[in-house]
């Protein structure tokens, strides 16, 4: 008997381990394989049985259900997962594997369509690889979504001292809240990391990679550093990748708790050894990036979508999407939400399928009052625009932003005000210092909607100047993007910002 | 004043391990950290000598980030979310009533040496929040009931 179960955090945050130490102990003989998680949250710990060949799901499973399980009695049986109505309307794309496959075998990953991309690539130039990426449509998952490509040839084409190199970085900060896509791919399906690193190395003749990773998750640290020894020892990094002659290596290193970390800038100088503060650009880091040198910086998912595009061809993957927004989304469905998860799409769907359709709406049952889209950075959307589209240029049309693709849903019971001010709290406790409006503005922004809350009628028109200072002289998003959920909040909850003026009059 | 737990052969050994490293600043204080609860006073010279930067500097770093201690945190470190998707789910009132019960402000330990807490901003369990962190171990979907079992499971 071959039996399923994630080792995903959010699988094991909600008791994996302990199911599957139950089907352990009630089945010595069954073949337990740990996988990454499908992306259905609300159903984990999602427990798979093989029969015949087709894997049955059973979830939520607790460890009482295991007897049950294994007998086929379970209450808690869903039919065979892949017919699921979440997995059936997903195009998976980048996130193929995960949940599928043993994170860790490279066997798996082989016999699922990995390295095909990378076998493809050994075979072409430099150039040919960032014209691929190019021909794709790949823009950064991280959050700005610059084309990768670009991005690409600008590192390629870049002089470098003889003897000095390139490098290729992942960011793996993933501070967005509401965000876990980069996570699940690094605990689920690793390997697809490293292989689209390694295309990239190719792509812009870089021999080293780095992974800077959160500190924040430990059980992801874990598996990377885990899949980066075995394919070291398989041959897939090193100085003869696949047999090829060309040579790439990378190591994974660890973040140390700073938001602003996640900007790219930031994150050179934290890999370097330095505060984490933000550079001012120009110089790009594609062309002075760590130590100076000519650097790719890309998102997990931008990363690890590389692969695919290679295995199936840019044409295939470009064909999905809407308008400049090509390929896959990777949704993260999240917050106050019936059924939140993971869900990966053709960009253009709308958010209104997402939170009540695949979400199902509020998990409290209480009805919906906003969707905060795009992480800490991103606008507080209400009902009323529920049915603005998916895409990056279609969601900063509706004054959203798309960001990383987190989505966090509120029910009618979410203060609008006390979310405007823990927006501006975050943005004072992540600054990293190195400009006024956002350093000294997050504080003033914090008293401002203390003002407010108290019934200062004054207080608005201050806040919106503030904002608009913010904005404007702000290094980095992370000032200069505070202003988006505090005047959402503001301008589309006016309501919230009203409460106490309201009663005291 | 010197600990006399803090073995300085150690803290070389440390920092010989990492200095073939591009930038091995973030992971020597990570491994310091890990061997001795926090990067020990005792560190900050080798350290800022054998990377040749100054104590100034040295100390700038460790005062950027969040992660590093200058003490040990008590036996336990105890991670609340604060971020957006847990407070949606009530994460906010769970954290008040944990800190509370305790009788600590953020990043305070209990007097029996047992819980630390500390504020963290998502970690990454945002379909299965409120979440929490208790050392290594992650752990969604936490109401009072669970909050209680994992306050008794560290002592606290
Ligand atoms: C405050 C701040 C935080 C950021 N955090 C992240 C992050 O956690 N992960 C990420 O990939 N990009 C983050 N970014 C965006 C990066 O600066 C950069 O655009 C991205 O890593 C480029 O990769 P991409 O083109 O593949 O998206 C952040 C930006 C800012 C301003
Ligand atoms: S906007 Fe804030 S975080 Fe960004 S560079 Fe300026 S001070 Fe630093
Ligand atoms: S917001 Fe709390 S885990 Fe992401």
């Amino acid at each position: 008997m071959k039996i399923f179960v994630p080792m995903d955090s959010a699988a094991k945050a909600v008791g994996a381990d302990e199911v599957v130490a139950a089907l352990r102990a009630a089945a010595p003989d069954a073949e337990i394989v740990r996988t990454g998680s499908r992306g259905m949250v609300w159903l984990e710990p999602l427990v798979e049985v093989e029969i015949s060949g087709v894997r049955h799901g059973y979830g939520p499973a607790t460890p009482e259900d295991a007897a049950a399980i294994l007998d086929g009695t379970s209450a808690k049986a869903l039919g065979p997962v892949e017919d699921l109505d979440w997995m059936k309307r997903q195009t998976r794309l980048t996130f193929a594997r995960v949940g599928v496959i043993d994170p860790l075998s490279l066997q798996d990953y082989e016999a699922h369509g990995g390295l095909a991309g990378l076998r493809r690539a050994l075979g072409m130039t430099g150039q040919e690889i960032v014209d691929e990426v190019k021909a794709s449509g790949l823009r950064g998952r991280g959050g700005a979504g610059f084309p990768t490509g670009i991005k690409w040839q600008t590192v390629h084409d870049a002089p470098c001292d003889p003897g000095a190199r390139k490098y290729v970085v992942c960011n793996a900060d993933e501070g967005d809240s509401g965000t876990f896509a980069d996570r699940m791919v690094m605990e689920g399906d690793p390997f697809t990391l490293i292989e689209g690193m390694v295309i990239a190395g190719l792509g812009v003749g870089a021999e080293q990679g780095y992974v800077y990773l959160r500190s924040e998750y430990p059980d992801a640290i874990k598996v990377m550093r885990r899949a980066v020894e075995i394919a070291r020892a398989s041959g897939v990094l090193g100085r003869d990748v696949l047999g090829s002659g060309r040579a790439f290596d990378m190591e994974i290193r660890v973040g140390a708790g700073a938001y602003v970390c996640g900007e790219e800038t930031s994150l050179l100088n934290s890999l370097e050894g330095q505060r984490g503060v933000v550079r001012a650009k120009p110089p790009l880091p594609a062309l002075e990036g760590f130590l100076g040198r000519p650097t790719v910086v890309n998102n997990v998912i931008s990363l690890a979508t590389v692969p695919v595009i290679f295995e199936k061809g840019a044409q295939a993957y470009a064909d999905f999407g809407l308008g400049r927004s090509r390929g896959t989304v990777t949704l993260q469905i999240a917050g106050n939400v019936a059924r939140g998860g993971l869900f990966e799409t053709a960009f253009g769907i709308t958010l209104d399928e997402v939170v009540n359709d695949l979400g199902g709406g509020s998990a409290s049952g209480h009805p919906v009052k906003a969707v905060q889209v795009g992480g800490p950075l991103g606008a507080y959307l209400p009902v009323s625009k529920f049915d603005a589209r998916l895409g990056y240029e279609e969601l900063d049309a509706e004054g959203g932003l798309l960001g990383h693709a987190g989505l966090v849903v509120f029910d009618d019971s979410a203060d609008m005000l006390g979310m405007a001010r823990f927006a501006m709290e975050f943005c004072a406790i992540e600054s990293c210092g190195k400009c006024t409006p956002c350093r000294i503005g997050a504080v003033r922004g914090v008293e401002t909607i203390d003002r407010i809350a108290a019934g200062d009628l004054d207080a608005a028109p201050l806040l919106a100047d503030l904002c608009e200072t913010m904005k404007e002289g702000s290094l980095c998003a992370l000032g200069g993007f505070t202003p988006l959920p505090v005047m959402s909040a503001l301008t589309h909850f006016p309501g919230d910002f009203a409460r106490v003026r309201e009663a005291a009059e | 004043m010197p600990d006399p737990a803090i073995d300085t052969a150690e803290i070389d050994e440390i920092i010989q391990a990492h200095l073939h490293l591009e930038g091995p600043l973030l992971p020597i204080l990570h491994a310091l950290q890990d061997a001795f609860g926090c990067v020990p006073a005792a560190a900050h010279v080798p350290v800022a000598e054998a990377l040749n930067i100054t104590r100034a500097e040295l100390h700038g770093v460790l005062s950027f980030y969040h992660d590093f201690r200058a003490a040990p945190a008590g036996r336990h470190v105890l991670k609340i979310c604060r971020a957006e998707a847990c407070q949606s789910v009530g994460g906010t009132a769970l954290a008040e009533a944990t800190l509370a019960r305790l009788g600590l402000d953020w990043h305070g330990t209990t007097t029996n040496g047992a819980v630390t807490v500390e504020p963290v901003y998502c970690l990454g369990l945002c379909a299965c929040a409120p979440a929490v962190m208790l050392g290594d171990r992650v752990v969604g979907r936490v109401d009072a009931a669970r909050m209680d079992s994992l306050l008794a499971e560290a002592g606290a």
